[in-house]
C-alpha cells in the first residue's frame, strides 16, 4: 500500500510533467502558426462595432475582420497600409501585419467606426 | 416630343445651353411644403400650394422667371437586402414621378450614393436610370458608396465631367448659384464627413464675385450641419464652407445621406435632408446604428421619395416639397 502510495504521485510528477512539455509545444506551435499567418486573428463586425476595439498580435500575423451585421462595411488603414473591398453580411477580409506598430483603422463607409491593431 | 438620344445629349449639354425654366408647383403626391418666412421654417398642406399654383396667388403660383428642379438621392443600386431587395424598381418609380410632372424640370440634381458600395455593374445601371428621367440635365456628386474603393476613380469618369478636384462644381441657373460640394472622401482624419482645405479655398474663390442678394443653393451628400454625429451624420469642416456662405441672404442646403426627411433653419441658411428612393434608415439614435431600416414590404414606398424645388426669382425662400412613393 505504502509503496502504491509512494509511487502514485511520482507517476503523477512525471505525467504532469510530460504534459507540460506537450503543453509548451502546442504553445510554441500556436505561437509559430500565428507568426506564420496560419491561424489568424479575428475581429468581428457587429451592431456597428469593431469587437475587440483593440487587437494585439505578432509581427506577421494575419488579421481576419469578419461581418455579422447586415450592412455591408469596409477596413481602412488611417495611413493607407491596406483598403478592404466592401465586405457584406457574412463574408470577411485578411490583411497580414508585418512590422511591429500601433495601426488606426475605420470603417470607410462608417467613419464613426473605428479600431486600432497593435503589433508586438 | 424629344426622342431618347435627344434626351441623352440635353444630359451632356453644359448648363449655360439648357433650356429655359418652367415652373409649376402642380404635384401629385402627399407632400408637405417648407418654407422660410421672417426666420421661422413653416409648413403647408402641398394642396394649398396647387391651389396657388392655379390661381396665381401665394406660395406656389407660377410667375415667370425663377427656377424648378428636382432632387433624389441615395439610390443605392446594387442594394439586395430585405430593407429593399429591388432599389432599381424604386429609383425607376421616382423618375416616372418626374416625368409625370405637368412641366419639366431644368434639372435633377442627385445627392450621392448612386450605387451600394460600387457593386459590378451598378453605375452602368444608374447611369442608365438618369438618362429615363425627362430633365433638361443631370448634376450629380458622390457618396460615400460611390467613392470608398478607388477614391472616386470610377465615379469621375462617369459623372466628373465639368467638375474639379474630387466633384465638386458651381454654375447658375434661373438667377441662383449652385455649388456641388464632395464631402465623401478624406474619412481617414474625421468621425464624420470632410471637404477639405483645397475645397473650402475653391469654394472662397468661387462665390467671390456674387451679389450678395444672389440666391446659394448647396448640394452635398452628408449633411453639412451635425445631425448626429455619433453615426457620423455632419462634416468635420461644415461650419467653415458655412462661413464663406455667410454673407448671403439666401443659402439653401440640400443633401442625403440619412435617408430621411430633416429641416433646420440657422439664420439664412435652410437645411433640407432628403428621402433616399432605396431604404429607409432609424431616425439618430434609435438604433445600434445607421444601416438599413426594415418594415413591412407595403409600407416601404411610405419611406422612399423624391423632392421638387422652385424659385420665383423674387426675394424670398425656395420652396422645397417633399413627396413620398406611396
Amino acid at each position: 500500500m505504502d509503496r502504491q502510495h509512494t509511487r502514485r504521485p511520482r507517476r503523477a510528477r512525471r505525467l504532469a510533467l510530460a504534459m507540460g512539455a506537450v503543453f509548451a509545444c502546442l504553445a510554441v506551435g500556436v505561437r509559430a502558426a500565428t507568426a506564420s499567418g496560419a491561424s489568424p486573428a479575428q475581429i468581428r463586425i457587429e451592431s456597428f462595432v469593431f469587437d475587440p476595439p483593440t487587437l494585439e498580435v505578432a509581427s506577421g500575423a494575419t488579421v481576419t475582420w469578419i461581418n455579422r451585421d447586415e450592412e455591408l462595411h469596409a477596413v481602412t488603414s488611417a495611413e493607407g497600409l491596406f483598403a478592404s473591398p466592401g465586405i457584406d453580411t457574412d463574408e470577411q477580409f485578411s490583411f497580414r501585419f508585418e512590422k511591429p506598430g500601433t495601426y488606426e483603422y475605420r470603417c470607410a463607409l462608417h467613419p464613426h467606426m473605428h479600431g486600432t491593431v497593435i503589433v508586438r | 416630343m424629344r426622342d431618347a438620344k435627344e434626351d441623352r445629349e440635353q444630359a451632356l449639354l453644359p448648363p449655360t445651353s439648357r433650356r429655359g425654366f418652367l415652373e409649376c408647383m402642380a404635384w401629385a403626391g402627399a407632400g408637405l411644403v417648407w418654407s422660410l418666412s421672417g426666420g421661422v421654417l413653416s409648413s403647408r398642406a402641398l394642396a394649398d400650394v396647387a391651389r396657388n399654383a392655379k390661381t396665381g396667388r401665394g406660395p406656389g403660383a407660377r410667375r415667370s422667371g425663377g427656377l424648378h428642379f428636382v432632387q433624389i438621392s441615395d439610390t443605392h443600386i446594387g442594394f439586395d437586402k430585405d430593407a429593399n431587395p429591388d432599389p432599381v424598381a424604386t429609383a425607376r418609380e421616382a423618375i416616372a414621378r418626374i416625368n409625370a410632372l405637368a412641366d419639366e424640370p431644368a434639372f435633377l440634381l442627385h445627392t450621392g450614393d448612386l450605387t451600394h458600395a460600387q457593386k459590378p455593374g451598378a453605375f452602368d445601371t444608374v447611369a442608365g436610370l438618369l438618362q429615363e428621367a425627362r430633365v433638361g440635365g443631370v448634376f450629380t456628386v458622390p457618396g460615400e458608396h460611390d467613392v470608398f474603393s478607388d477614391g472616386g476613380k470610377e465615379y469621375l469618369a462617369r459623372f466628373g465631367r465639368g467638375t474639379q478636384g474630387s466633384g465638386w462644381q458651381s454654375f447658375d441657373h434661373g438667377g441662383a448659384h449652385f455649388v456641388g460640394l464632395v464631402n465623401v472622401l478624406g474619412f481617414q482624419n474625421a468621425n464624420v464627413g470632410a471637404l477639405g482645405a483645397e475645397q473650402i479655398a475653391w469654394l472662397e474663390r468661387d462665390v467671390a464675385g456674387l451679389s450678395s442678394s444672389t440666391p446659394v443653393v448647396v448640394f452635398a451628400h452628408i449633411p453639412l450641419w451635425a445631425v448626429y454625429p455619433e453615426w457620423g451624420w455632419a462634416t468635420h469642416d461644415g461650419a467653415q464652407a458655412l462661413g464663406v456662405l455667410k454673407r448671403f441672404g439666401s443659402v439653401t442646403v440640400l443633401n442625403g445621406h440619412i435617408h430621411q426627411v430633416l429641416q433646420k433653419t440657422e439664420g439664412n441658411v435652410t437645411f433640407h435632408s432628403a428621402l433616399s428612393t432605396a431604404y429607409p434608415q432609424p431616425a439618430p439614435g434609435t438604433a445600434k446604428g445607421p444601416g438599413p431600416l426594415k418594415v413591412p414590404a407595403e409600407e416601404l414606398r411610405t419611406h422612399l421619395g423624391l423632392r421638387e424645388v422652385t424659385w420665383h426669382g423674387k426675394p424670398g425662400p425656395l420652396v422645397v416639397v417633399d413627396s413620398k412613393l406611396g
